[in-house]
């Protein structure tokens, strides 16, 4: 048994050549196999890899796909994100423990199924939702809970449960993104043109990242091929990881092609012959249709070499599955995770352009934004200046999700107000949005005539509308809890001072809060903000300020205008000493003020 | 006009923030100029005298007389400041606070490699009892200032005490509040 397991093992390895920067596949598959990490597969992993069990064990535990512990042969992962919550996750998580007769965190004394939480797995227009396995299913109720276990228990093809059909949800199509398109007439445009030409052309055009920081995308490929370097690399960042994010899953199913077009001629502009594109492990579902289509392209001389018969003009694009961590959506972290490692933010500078994969110069963007640039070959510049504002140009993919009578999809112009939003949405109700997720802010129908664009309300897609009667500063809490989870644990502030922060806010959520505890959280989230590498640290703080800023009253409500609330129990605290001594303590009474 | 009063005390630490007021070095005859020391293990006066006007604690609350020392000086201070990492935020003495307290006192006193013989857990009427955990300072009782510092250095010590008496413009140079 043992030598079919180093066996297989070694086989593994050797498929990926024994590098040790595709450990993250090695480990997939045999995650695959076995489903978890014992410590003789994680001592077989390291022989064949030639590297110390250690460092396989720091990557392990990095990621929540992988466990050290065993697991069910059917894992079910709920997502627990804020609007899957909001839309009754806790009935449903009852509904599994009932059938399945374990508890969240535990597997069934068989070994066939394991029951844990997941953060947003890119379902949030369809909550709740869960994976089992790789197979996502959504608008789950919890009468169906029943059906489903019984289903898996008899082995049944999971694909095939109605909660399995993955609706589209793409709800408004726009002039960019989802327009139709036809294979290879982007890439054809821009072979017309000199890599120069198409540097200039996208420059011209004003787009920017649609990935969250917004860093213009022409400005990032001329300085990617100014590099000096013998390789340069493209990489397609298909993390989405942001709570209630779930556009990037739509194009990967319906405009892949459109992706691998941009990629190409990102290629094809900084000189680069190799291009990943980094998928969420939670969209594994997609990865046999998306290397369908890339087999197909490779027929149609769309990649590979001398690609539409243009001399010396190479490309190939792989895909690299994640395994489950928001912060690899992080473009150091992600390239951190290709090369094999845990997903901890590198140092900035270097940025990825002059040090990136591999350390060579690499061009991370978003899916969509290489949505948008391959476009911008097919319309030219000056068509898609011509659509959005002025600061930002084209349209915006919005993930739409909680209180709305149509969440998903929608590609809008620039420059479009919340208000006008809300009504094609259906949240005409909302008493407050969250832009840009859990990163973004909290805002008040008082800024609802605002605009959603880079010069505004900037977002890499998600928004979140909450209802009259929903708890804002409980959901609040709840994303604090997320960045809490998430935090690689690289930079004090992050790691510690998110939690410090959750304790505080703690204290005015149970009404056991002065000014004091209002005072404290702002300058500790001004501290985070500040002093923390990567963007996860830098918004962590998000959620509660821009709550406190724009809805002052709810914490007005909470607050009790005294001096000094302690959160120390005399009696509770010196219990255990009294026990133990079999002594009476010094009253608390007598030293009472 | 009075002079101000000063009172400080030392709870669970290693005394070691008392020895960086010490060390102010000749500012101490500066100090005594400006103010009155009242209750503090420096003149070892047990008692307050009178309520003052600063009181400074070293040291996290692990035992009820800690509490109930800590609630005095609470009564008789106007203004409470907690000094170093112990008061601030536990640091060292919390150690202990992940393992329940009678786990911990039976590996100190019955199983520990160093006992021989059995061992007894200490237990006499002059003895505090000890708390579940030890506690930083503003858990407590409100404080209104912090000094970290494992210890604070003396000048950071100095430059806090002449900014609350004068009522000068507190600054701390960078290299008195990095603390890696
Ligand atoms: C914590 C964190 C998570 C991120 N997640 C994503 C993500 O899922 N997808 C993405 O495209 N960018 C994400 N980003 C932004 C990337 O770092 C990077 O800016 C982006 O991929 C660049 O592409 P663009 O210029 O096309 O937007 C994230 C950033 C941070 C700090
Ligand atoms: S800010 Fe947080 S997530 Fe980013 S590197 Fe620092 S600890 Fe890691």
């Amino acid at each position: 048994m043992s030598e079919d397991h180093a066996l297989f093992i070694k086989k593994v390895a050797e498929k990926y050549g024994r590098d040790p920067t595709r450990l993250m596949d090695i480990l997939l598959e045999v995650n695959a196999r076995y489903g978890w990490f014992s410590e003789e597969t994680i001592g077989h992993i390291g022989e064949a890899m030639d590297i110390p069990r250690v460092k396989i064990r720091d990557k392990i535990s990095f990621y929540t796909f992988f466990s050290q512990k065993p697991v069910g042969k059917t894992v079910i992962r709920l997502s627990n994100s804020v609007v899957e919550k909001m839309k009754g996750a806790a009935e449903v998580a009852r509904a599994f423990e009932d059938a399945v007769g374990v508890k969240f965190g535990e597997t069934t004394p068989d070994g066939a199924i394991t029951l844990t939480y997941a953060q947003c797995i890119g379902m949030s227009d369809q909550a709740p939702s869960a994976l089992i396995n790789h197979t996502p299913v959504g608008n789950l109720l919890p009468e169906d809970v029943g059906d489903i276990v019984e289903a898996i228990k008899n082995e049944e093809d999971i694909s095939q449960l109605p909660q399995a059909l993955i609706d589209v949800n793409l709800r408004r199509s726009g002039p960019v993104v989802f327009a139709p398109m036809d294979a290879g007439t982007a890439v054809r445009a821009a072979l017309k043109m000199t890599p120069e030409q198409v540097i200039d052309e996208i420059k011209k055009s004003n787009l920017r990242g649609r990935g969250g920081a917004g860093f213009p995308t022409g400005k990032k490929w001329e300085a990617c091929r100014n590099v000096k370097s013998d390789f340069r690399y493209i990489v397609c960042n298909a993390d989405e990881g942001e709570p209630g994010t779930f556009k990037d899953r739509v194009i990967m199913s319906e405009r892949a092609n459109l992706v691998f077009e941009g990629m190409t001629i990102a290629g094809y502009a900084v000189g680069a012959e190799y291009g990943i594109v980094y998928l969420r492990g939670e969209y594994e579902y997609m990865l046999e249709d998306l290397k369908r289509i890339l087999e197909e392209r490779r027929k149609k001389g769309l990649l590979g070499k001398n690609i539409l018969d243009k001399k010396d003009f190479n490309f190939a694009i792989r895909i690299q599955i994640g395994a489950g961590a928001y912060i690899c959506g992080e473009e150091s972290a992600l390239i951190e995770s290709l090369e094999g490692k845990r997903g901890a933010p590198r140092e900035r500078p270097p940025f990825p352009v002059e040090k990136g994969y591999m350390n060579r110069p690499t061009a991370v963007n978003n899916v969509e934004t290489l949505c948008a640039a391959a476009r911008i070959m097919e319309q030219g510049a000056d068509w898609f200046s011509t659509i959005g504002t002025e600061a930002s140009a084209g349209t915006k993919l919005l993930s739409v999700s909680g209180d709305c009578s149509r969440p998903g999809v929608y590609e809008i112009e620039y420059g479009i107000t919340v208000a006008r939003f809300l009504k094609m949405v259906g949240a005409e109700h909302a008493i407050a949005a969250k832009i840009g997720g859990p990163s973004g802010r909290l805002v008040a129908p008082n800024d609802f005539d605002r605009t959603i664009s880079f010069e505004d309300f900037s977002t890499g897609g998600s928004v979140i509308f909450f209802g009259p009667g929903r708890d804002l500063l409980t959901h609040m809490k709840q994303f604090t809890e997320f960045f809490v989870e998430e935090s690689c644990g690289w930079c004090t502030p992050c790691r510690v001072g998110t939690t410090l922060m959750l304790k505080e806010f703690d204290k005015i959520i149970e009404g056991r809060a002065t000014r004091t505890e209002i005072e404290n959280i702002k300058k500790l989230g001004q501290t985070i903000k500040t002093m923390s590498r990567c963007g996860l640290g830098q918004t962590a703080p998000n959620p509660i300020l821009t709550s406190m800023q724009n809805f002052p009253e709810l914490y007005e409500a909470v607050i009790k205008p005294v001096d000094y609330i302690g959160t120390f129990d005399f009696a509770k605290a010196v219990s255990a000493g009294a026990e133990i001594t079999g002594r009476k303590p010094h009253s608390d009474e007598e030293a009472n003020l | 006009m009075a002079k101000p009063l000063i009172a400080t005390q030392h709870l669970t630490s290693c005394f070691g923030c008392h020895m960086s007021i010490l060390d102010i070095d000749d500012r101490i005859l500066k100090l005594a100029k400006m103010v009155d020391f009242d209750r503090s293990p420096i003149n070892d006066i047990k008692e307050f005298t009178w309520p003052v006007d600063i009181g400074i604690i070293e040291g996290g609350v692990s035992n009820d007389e800690h509490v109930e020392i800590l609630k005095d000086f609470r009564k008789n201070c106007k203004v409470l400041i907690g000094i170093g990492s112990c008061a601030v935020a536990n640091s060292v003495p919390s150690m202990r606070n992940t393992v329940p307290l009678k786990e911990c006192l039976e590996e100190a006193y019955l199983n520990g490699p160093t006992i021989v013989d059995g061992g007894i857990i200490p237990n006499d009427e002059d003895i505090p009892i000890l708390l579940d955990k030890v506690y930083p300072l503003h858990e407590v009782v409100k404080i209104d200032y912090f000094l970290p510092g494992c210890p604070p250095s003396a000048d950071t010590i100095w430059n806090a005490l002449v900014a609350l008496l004068t009522g000068k413009e507190l600054e701390f140079p960078y290299e008195l509040i990095k603390y890696d």
